[in-house]
């Protein structure tokens, strides 16, 4: 015990970080052509039961990322160690680049066309005025993502493929992602009250 | 990093905030025609914040332009072919005229503001060429 008291603390080595080969993880891109590719066919043939199941799944799989990275990884990666938090970034970010562009397009693009389908869009629809707000919370959504969200991701990312990362840079940028994602995740809620004042035909 | 750099992000976003307006406007009046009018000036307000825009980045000193363009090359080419898939929607559905050229430019807005943010919220934090 006497040397473990007296002995130089250890230098700790440099820490490295989980470096992608490239920006963009490539090997999603199949899945992702495949599940976009679903989407164009169920849109393309009007299967009611494909489009419902690209809104839900796509929806749900949206709130709950949002929400969850906003509420429960926010305020645990803000009391993580700068390296930590770095180490944990260079991890998810990536994943994250494909999941969100990736839902996004199936919950909106499945949307859009079950809502034409039951004449959600036309004016005589006698609950237009939540469809209109659906579009205007899509509307913030997109804006914030757009200017905010994906900007700090591949920020990030571009960051993490340096020779020596500003660790501090990237917990700056990942607490502005984290925490606009926690805005569109509660945004999300008032999506799904407008959603569920929508019935089904 | 700690350069001074000009308001990409929020003249991008206001531009951006004016298409979508736009484009809900146009959207709440399906099938009927909607007047004209305020979407013309919302797109003709984003038009002309989207132009100041690029000439206030192309003035911009000691900035990471390659960069930004190796981001924007590649998102450029995304959105546009986005864009393009949407166009066809619009002919698809038979949209006409003023709401056509609307929603076309509304388009063009979108493809340019997006890979404009994206690539200067990249090449910002980049060391400058």
């Amino acid at each position: 015990m006497a040397t473990a008291t007296t002995a130089a603390p250890a230098q700790a080595p440099p820490l490295r970080l989980s470096v992608p080969d490239s920006i963009v993880p490539l090997k999603a891109l199949p899945l992702v052509v495949a599940v976009i590719g679903g989407l164009i066919a169920s849109i393309a043939t009007n299967s009611i039961w494909a489009l419902n199941f690209y809104h839900v799944a796509g929806g749900g799989i949206w709130t709950a990322l949002d929400l969850f990275l906003g509420l429960v990884l926010g305020p645990i990666m803000g009391r993580l160690s700068p390296p930590a938090r770095a180490e944990l970034s260079s991890r998810l970010m990536p994943a994250l680049l494909v999941i969100f562009p990736t839902v996004v397009t199936m919950t909106l693009g499945s949307g859009f066309q079950l809502a034409r389908y039951f004449g959600f869009l036309n004016t005589s629809y006698d609950r237009h005025g939540y469809v209109v707000a659906s579009f205007i919370v899509v509307g913030i959504m997109a804006t914030i993502a757009i200017g905010i969200l994906e900007p700090a991701n591949l920020a990030v990312l571009f960051e993490m493929r340096k020779p020596q990362p500003n660790f501090e840079l990237i917990g700056k940028l990942m607490r502005r992602f984290i925490y606009t994602a926690g805005i569109t995740g509660v945004m999300q809620i008032a999506t799904l009250i407008i959603m569920t004042r929508l019935p089904t035909p | 990093m700690n350069r001074r750099l000009p308001p990409i992000p929020e003249l991008g976003v206001a531009s951006m905030v004016l298409t979508i307006v736009s484009t809900i406007y146009l959207a709440t009046y399906i099938p009927k025609h909607p007047p004209l009018g305020p979407a013309v000036g919302l797109m003709v307000a984003s038009g002309v914040l989207l132009l100041a825009n690029l000439v206030v980045l192309s003035r911009a000193r000691e900035f990471a332009w390659g960069t930004f363009f190796t981001v924007a090359r590649w998102t450029l080419l995304a959105y546009a072919v986005i864009a393009g898939m949407l166009e066809f929607v619009f002919l698809y559905d038979h949209t006409r005229g003023g709401v056509l050229v609307l929603m076309t430019l509304s388009l063009v807005s979108f493809a340019v503001n997006v890979p404009v943010l994206l690539a200067f919220g990249v090449a910002r934090y980049q060391a400058a060429d």
